[in-house]
């Protein structure tokens, strides 16, 4: 062990250059040409289409209104709903509060598209709810019909609200009870203080929940495309474009709704505040207080456990559906008859089995790719430093802030054609495409999970180490990874699951071969074969339950 | 090579964003000798620590082991341990393996090896209790055997005591020496604690801004400071000007509390008012402020004045002389022999 090994990374410098600087122009690059090219070809596209023609067009400027303020509703909506929920599960104690807490972000677990026929086959024309009233009434004919913006409003509301009540709550929890105290002492009333401390305080979680909304509703595509009936807004506008061979005008609109979407950004980032309200020391949270009164006890118990179940009616309501026979099941208010025979036609029929295989390992691949280039993105930006780490922040941010169907689109018109000398290929139509946009859109969910990671990773460990003789590869396996684990398992689960259940991006990539279970659940739905559309459902959500569950046992 | 330079440091330099952080220092550390680096915050003693191990590379300058140059040898190569300030215990392994993680043995040798270093530290058959589970002190222990396990050229330990109660630190610290000591092993530390730095030190490094002031025993760099730095950061000292003191005009001379005293005399140099006493038990500190900005501390018999009292001091031993042109040994009190030279 005498022999003094060269400094490190001289095998692969290049005129001086650093390794990890190399690596980072690298990255640079790769992110590049897979994130930002394809919107840049679709911009260069898009302006050389008749864009004046586009713009006189009046149902082009009501989708996109219509997505501006629909995403603004849902935002208020989500607020409504969800920070009074976090106030009375954080600061109140009841009966029940544990696990009514828990039961509170449950619209978490059902994928956007199999939320959206849960919603369906619950509040449809036909659904549950609508029979029962129907029944109950004597009606002829269904009491309502759940389409337009009210019905996408409501999907929005109940799978949103989630983020209001996740965010506040744990911006609650991180409260010092001392700033409380201390406004108390100088004679603030509860309004006042809630209003002079506790608000201001909450501000980032609050901003932080609102971005989160505002983005997701304005990306939104299941819920416009089941329930929009004549109501376009803009993502359900570019498919359809799409779909009908107007590859101009898709261009020109999936530039117009990029522009919203990066000014949605820009301003609600501003609105955020630069986060600087960090409690000073490291007082304790406020311990929740117990409802006084035993009538307003019990009445929260009642109401929570009815607000629980009605959460959960969406749930319910799939695995019913799942459980209904085809065919047997026409006129009566509730099935008549239960079976697990949708489930073996999943299991047994090749055809069927194929879309849940192709979205297992499509997930697991872009998962796998996204949580790598996390990985490298993570030492590269946090533990060397290296000048392009802003420009790799920004490029694993981007699809994020990108409403899907734009990244579908971008991907699209990019690998549509082939320009190798551009960096162009033909990737459209092949086994590539579908893994490939899967990759691209998980990248904002590890890159996150994984800088934040590394940035919490105290350096010493690797250090510590290094000076016990550990070369680069045994740190990375025996220290790194092992001690970044919690942001592995967060990033990785939420990747994967949001890659299973895509729909935004499939409905425009699919070949008939990588058709995912998203693609499936819809033309059974059209062939109604609703037993068996259902059933999808409820493996799609059962996996990506126990895909998150993992994630947060495997992370603790 | 001479056992004089085990570990020599030799013209070290290194800079961030064009701030010298480490500007030329030479050290040599003798084998089996342990080495306190001491200096306030940004001294650059933390630098030369890391630089020692590797994980900072040095713009100028060689590191000398035994002989061989580790300058441009990686960390994972170096064969020198470290502890870490926060010890950076592997939160995902056991005692045992974070202990075994740096062992190139395998089988029975590798579990008796972890076994030896953990029974070193006091902590034999903890192999596999959590690293969680282990209070402060333990985890200082186990994160020392860990690094003594592959038996190391030279030991190196961040602060070793800063993350400590305070309760706790002098009967850690005795401990620390003791493992060091039974391990025979060079060792190199920082501290920016005197009394930490006197006590495990054999020699002690005073750095200040990036440059080395003074290596040398407590004695010698309490009772002959190389530079003013050193005269006012070790221990304390009060800023006389040096006509007061029996030196020229433009001079400025530094004394120790101890080397002032109260006099009767209507002819003594210094004269104040008492304006603060602290209690240290027999003696005390006596801050006294006089004209023209005169400000000195006298260490007396706690009944030798009281606050408001007007009273008179004779100078001692002269530390320290700085200013331009006067060079003095000697101050005209007692025969003391503090070196001069302006810093």
């Amino acid at each position: 062990m005498r022999r003094g090994r060269p400094a490190a990374g001289a095998g692969l410098a290049l005129r001086g250059l650093s390794s990890a600087t190399v690596l980072a122009g690298l990255l640079v690059a790769l992110l590049a040409w897979l994130v930002l090219y394809p919107l840049l070809v679709v911009a260069a596209d898009a302006l050389r289409a008749d864009v004046v023609a586009v713009l006189r067009s009046r149902t082009e400027w009501a989708a996109l209104w219509g997505s501006v303020w629909i995403s603004v509703a849902s935002v208020v909506l989500a607020a409504v709903i969800g920070v009074p929920l976090a106030v009375l599960f954080e600061r109140y104690d009841f009966p029940g509060r544990r696990i009514l807490g828990a039961l509170m972000a449950l619209p978490a677990v059902l994928p956007p598209l199999v939320g959206v026929i849960a919603f369906l086959f619950l509040y449809g024309e036909s659904g549950f709810i609508a029979r029962a009233v129907q029944a109950v009434f004597g009606l002829r004919d269904a009491p309502w019909r759940l389409q337009g913006p009210g019905a996408i409003l409501l999907v929005h509301a109940y799978s949103m609200y989630v983020y209001f009540y996740l965010f506040t709550r744990a911006g609650l929890a991180r409260l010092d009870e001392s700033m409380l105290e201390a406004a108390a002492s100088l004679g603030a009333g509860r309004w006042r203080t809630w209003r002079r401390v506790v608000l201001p305080l909450l501000r980032p979680s609050l901003g932080g929940a609102a971005l989160l909304v505002f983005m997701t509703a304005l990306a939104s595509f299941s819920a416009p495309y089941v329930f929009g009936g004549g109501f376009r807004v803009m993502t359900t506008q570019i498919v359809a474009t799409k779909l009908n061979g107007d590859l101009p005008t898709a261009m020109i609109e999936t530039l117009a709704l990029t522009v919203v979407a990066l000014a949605g950004y820009a301003l609600l980032r501003a609105g955020e505040g630069r986060g600087a309200l960090v409690a000073i020391g490291k007082g304790t949270a406020p311990r929740p207080r117990r409802i006084a009164s035993p009538l307003l006890r019990h009445l929260t118990l009642v109401l929570g456990w009815g607000f629980a179940a009605l959460l959960l009616l969406p749930h319910v309501t799939l695995l019913v559906v799942a459980l209904v026979p085809e065919g047997t099941w026409t006129t009566e208010a509730l099935p008549p008859l239960y079976s697990l025979a949708n489930f073996a036609t999943l299991a047994t029929e090749a055809e069927r089995l194929r879309p849940l295989l192709n979205s297992l390992w499509m997930a697991a691949i872009a998962t796998a790719g996204a949580v790598a280039v996390a990985v490298l993105a993570g030492h590269l930006v946090v533990r060397r430093g290296v000048r392009l780490g802003r420009a790799i922040e920004w490029l694993l941010a981007l699809p994020w802030v990108v409403p899907g169907t734009v990244l579908a689109v971008a991907l699209a018109t990019m690998f549509g054609v082939a320009r190798p000398l551009a960096g162009r290929f033909v990737l459209v139509g092949t086994l590539v495409i579908l893994p490939l946009a899967y990759f691209v859109r998980s990248l904002p969910l590890t890159g996150r999970a994984l800088l934040a990671g590394f940035r919490q990773l105290d350096p010493a460990l690797e250090e510590a180490a290094q000076s016990l003789g550990a070369g680069r590869w045994r740190r990375l396996w025996r220290v790194t990874l092992p001690a970044l684990r919690p942001s592995l398992a967060a990033g990785a689960s939420l990747a994967f699951v949001t890659a299973l259940g895509d729909f935004v991006t499939s409905v425009l990539l699919y070949t008939y071969e990588t058709r995912p279970i998203s693609i499936e659940i819809l033309s059974s739905l059209r062939l109604s074969d609703v037993g068996v559309a259902a059933a999808f459902g409820v493996v799609l959500m059962t996996v990506s339950a126990l895909a998150l569950g993992v994630g947060a046992r495997v992370g603790r | 090579m001479t056992d004089s330079g085990f570990l020599a440091i030799e013209g070290l330099r290194r800079a961030f964003a064009g701030r010298a952080a480490v500007d030329d220092v030479s050290l040599q550390v003798r084998r089996g000798e342990i080495l306190a680096l001491l200096g306030p915050s940004g001294s650059g003693k933390t630098t030369t620590l890391r630089l020692l191990a590797g994980f900072e590379k040095p713009d100028a300058g060689r590191i000398v082991v035994d002989g061989e140059d580790v300058t441009a040898v990686r960390p994972e190569a170096r064969r020198f341990g470290m502890v870490f300030q926060h010890y950076a215990l592997f939160p995902h392994l056991d005692v045992g393996e974070n202990v075994a993680f740096g062992l190139a043995l395998s089988g029975e040798a590798r579990t008796r090896r972890v076994a030896e270093s953990l029974a070193m530290v006091d902590l034999a058959g903890a192999e596999r209790r959590a690293v969680s589970e282990l209070s402060g002190g333990q985890q200082q222990r186990v994160a020392l055997a860990r690094s003594l396990a592959p038996e190391p050229r030279v030991l190196l330990l961040d602060e070793p005591l800063s993350n400590l109660d305070p309760s706790l630190r002098e009967r850690t610290r005795r401990e620390l020496r003791g493992a060091i000591r039974r391990a025979g092993i060079t060792t190199v530390f920082v501290t920016h604690e005197q009394e930490e730095a006197f006590d495990l030190g054999d020699r002690v490094a005073v750095l200040s801004a990036g440059r080395l002031e003074q290596v040398g025993t407590a004695d010698e760099l309490y009772e002959s400071p190389a530079t003013a730095f050193v005269a006012r950061f070790i221990g304390r000292a009060s800023a006389i000007p040096g006509a007061l003191a029996g030196g020229a005009v433009d001079a400025t001379a530094l004394v120790r509390p101890e080397e002032l005293r109260f006099v009767a005399d209507e002819g003594a140099a210094l004269v104040g008012t008492v304006v603060e006493r602290r209690f240290t038990g027999e003696r005390a500190y006596f801050a006294v402020e006089g004209a023209d900005g005169l400000t000195f501390e006298v260490l007396a018999p706690h009944g030798a004045a009281r606050v408001g009292d007007v009273v008179r001091a004779a100078v001692g031993r002269v530390l320290f002389w700085e200013g331009a042109g006067d060079r003095r040994d000697q101050g005209p009190g007692a025969g003391g022999q503090g070196r001069g030279g302006a810093a």
